[in-house]
């Protein structure tokens, strides 16, 4: 590789060739300012559009200042970055994106993380020196997320998210000048558009232009009402990120602090989502082994491979994009509306109320869960499996708005039976863990061996695209992983093509898995932050004396007393669900 | 939900076919569909962005952009006023305003009768002509605020 010699701020650095003046600069621990740059490392993701002309600095023999981000170092270039010059364009070009931003800082969502706010604090802006005309929009309020683009800044990361990295195509900048926007297709709501809910816009806006539907003040109108028994799930992910919101070291495992956060906050029972992961394995896992032995015994009819179908915004993407092959995924439902579905009949049964009296509130780090929840096919008579969804960030908020010092909890355990879970459903969370649950289960199904070694380091990791061979004693079984929904298209349109090879592929459609989900606590383009919290369930998984789904007691008891056995008619009822054809709002009619 | 004939379907699939498909094309695709049809309504927009395999954001985007660009019908006589520079200082606006107040439109709109509809634009290259007005293809150079009724009259 070419190195050159560049000078910043007249510290002599060596970069190679091609690297921009923002990564030279980082590499000696010079911080230049950035508001619209956004680079996931680990993700091949860099979005630099060069609209904001914060990062721009200096270049001796350059009239013009030029932008950091993404200005290419030439040899010997000599770069000024703390001139009154640079200093005070920063200035004017932070005054007029403020110019055109609604100041209601005090009540805003994101009063305290936002990157608009932060950098106004860093430059210690004081004045607001321009004042001209603001642009105004409707507000649209879908079922999971809130656009208010009075406050877009026109970063566009969003579209980045959107169109990039996950090929949905929901948004785009529309109209010119002024009057220009980002926004769904004739300026269409979300919920009309073919918006999958992912919620990764909403993860890299830096502002409050993209935010979710807050329920907590529903939630805590329910902890009020005395006739309701309000019942908590949390899913997996969400235990690995939690405290970030309170200061902890990101990858720092809160469970505990959270089970007595939520019992503190008044909730009557306080459940896993890992539980109704280890019962989604058991379902999805013999649905898995059922396809494969009738493939295996050449039965034509049985479509291979089968797609996990956990996460509803990978599910709402392929209702919209890839509706031909709807009959491939797995029936099972998410663990969050299984949860919902045993709460609702199992659970109320058992502790004697009626299902209307009954309330259950998910903790998700996914905005998608929201829209999920709302799906009619997971009603009985109107009333909802799930009633409320809040993400990580909202749980924060309600537990600082109760003022519990979260510091200061006890770790306490989940309650029974729905509280208790194997290894196999905390790493639900994680991009390879549905496939490496399901692995651990289905090989001993298959084989009828025990599994000496549970960890399966080769279905681990963070690249887009994952593939490996698993012997299941003699039978290769060939998976493939994908996060991010822009990999799944590659998988799908290489089964479309009847390329795939696979037997089994996992997807989840945010980068990370769950873990980098649209309402996990903000990770500002750290992607450390993502590894940190897959690490964090990784060990939660090793932790744990049981770490196979089948071996769950609790599920073996489910199943004794209330379903029968994985696939039977009640579970398929209760635990199964089919898919819809979202594609082609256009009805093409004769002439 | 929208509707569109199937002649009008298999119409925008040749257009974007002679493009090759190539979503690189899509300003080119639009100029074609928009000749085509008159203008780009919402369902000439989704199947124009199936048959390039890009999204209706995307297109809706690039239509919203380009003022040549329309989602609206335009009249049977499309009037465009120039407001260059030139024309602008000769008075262009208020031959422009005379326009709007005779056939009782806005700019971007079209008369109920679907006769006329009104647009503006930028410089048609016939300066010496200031205020220049197109009535369809005719040009009509150094306009003035009597002749906008005259003009009318020509395609009553």
């Amino acid at each position: 590789m070419e190195m050159i010699n560049i000078k910043i701020d007249n510290k002599n650095v060596q970069v190679p060739k091609g690297t921009s003046i923002l990564d030279a600069a980082k590499s000696i621990g010079i911080k230049i300012p950035t508001l619209c740059y956004m680079n996931l490392h680990d993700l091949n993701t860099e979005h630099k559009p060069t609209g904001c002309r914060i990062c721009v600095v200096e270049v001796a023999g350059r009239k013009n200042l030029v932008p950091a981000c993404a200005t290419e170092c030439t040899s010997g270039m000599e770069i000024k970055n703390q001139t009154m010059r640079v200093l005070n364009a920063r200035k004017t070009v932070m005054e007029l994106i403020l110019s055109d931003h609604p100041a209601e800082c005090l009540i805003c969502p994101k009063n305290g993380t936002c990157d608009l706010q932060s950098m106004a604090q860093e430059m210690g802006i004081r004045h607001y020196h321009y004042k001209g005309e603001q642009s105004t929009y409707i507000k649209d309020r879908s079922i999971a997320i809130k656009r208010d683009m009075d406050k877009c800044i026109g970063c566009k990361r969003c579209l980045t998210m959107c169109n990039d990295v996950q090929t949905v195509g929901a948004l785009s900048s529309i109209n010119r000048g002024f009057m220009s926007v980002v926004a769904p297709a004739f300026q269409m709501d979300l919920s009309e558009s073919v918006c999958t809910y992912c919620g990764q816009c909403v993860a890299v806006c830096p502002t409050a232009a993209l935010t979710e539907i807050d329920h907590t003040s529903n939630v805590i109108r329910m902890l009020a009402d005395p006739t309701k028994t309000v019942v908590v799930q949390t899913a997996p992910a969400v235990r690995a990120a939690l405290g970030e919101e309170f200061g902890y070291e990101a990858g720092t495992l809160v469970t505990g602090k959270m089970v007595a956060a939520l019992k503190d906050l008044g909730f009557d029972y306080v459940f896993d989502t890992d539980f109704a992961a280890d019962l989604t394995i058991m379902e999805e896992g013999t649905e898995l082994l059922d396809r494969l032995s009738r493939h295996l015994k050449g039965d034509e009819t049985v479509k291979l491979p089968i797609l996990t179908s956990c996460c509803p915004a990978w599910v709402s993407f392929f209702e919209h994009h890839f509706p031909d092959m709807k009959d491939i995924p797995s029936t099972a439902r998410s663990p969050q509306q299984m949860f919902g579905s045993i709460a609702k009949t199992y659970y109320a049964e058992k502790i004697g109320i009626k299902r209307e009296d009954m309330i259950v509130v998910s903790i998700m780090p996914c905005l998608a869960k929201k829209y999920e929840r709302d799906r009619d096919e997971f009603k009985t008579d109107g009333n909802p499996d799930v009633d409320y969804v809040l993400s990580t960030r909202e749980l924060a908020k309600l537990i600082k708005q109760a003022s519990i010092n979260f510091e200061e909890l006890p770790n306490m355990d989940f309650d029974k039976p729905m509280g208790e879970s194997s290894g196999a459903g905390v790493i639900f969370g994680t991009t390879g863990g549905v496939i490496e649950a399901a692995v651990r289960t289905a090989y001993e199904i298959f084989t009828g061996q025990s599994l000496h070694k549970v960890d399966f380091e080769q279905l681990r990791g963070m690249d887009w695209v994952r593939e490996a061979i698993v012997d299941f004693n003699g039978t290769p079984i060939k998976i493939g992983i994908a996060h991010g929904l822009g990999n799944a298209r590659k998988l799908l349109n290489e089964i479309r093509e009847g390329k795939s090879q696979y037997d089994a592929i996992e997807i989840m459609a945010c980068p990370g898995g769950c873990i980098g989900g649209g309402g996990q606590p903000l990770h500002h383009g750290d992607t450390n932050i993502l590894k940190a919290r897959q690490k964090a369930l990784y060990s939660e998984d090793k932790n744990k004396t049981i770490r196979k789904s089948h071996e769950n007691p609790y599920i073996i008891n489910l199943y004794k007393e209330f379903l029968g056995k994985p696939m039977s008619r009640k579970a398929h009822e209760l635990l199964h669900t089919q898919y819809f054809d979202k594609s082609n709002p256009v009805d093409i009619v004769k002439d | 939900m929208m509707t569109i004939c199937e002649s009008n379907v298999a119409k925008i699939k040749a257009i974007c076919e002679e493009f090759n498909n190539d979503k690189g094309e899509l300003i080119n695709v639009l100029h074609k569909t928009q000749h085509t049809f008159g203008y780009l309504p919402e369902e000439v927009q989704e199947v124009v962005a199936q048959n390039l395999n890009t999204s209706l954001a995307h297109v809706y985007g690039v239509v919203s952009f380009y003022s040549f660009f329309t989602m609206t019908p335009k009249g049977e006589h499309p009037i465009n006023i120039c407001m260059g520079t030139a024309c602008y200082v000769r008075g262009a606006e208020k031959v422009l305003d005379e326009f709007k107040k005779l056939l009782n439109i806005k700019v971007g709109e079209t008369t109920k009768d679907e006769k006329f509809s009104l647009s503006s634009l930028r410089c048609v290259g016939a300066c010496g002509l200031a205020p220049v007005v197109l009535v369809g293809d005719k040009v009509y150079g150094r306009v003035t605020l009597d002749g906008v009724q005259e003009i009318l009259d020509e395609y009553k």
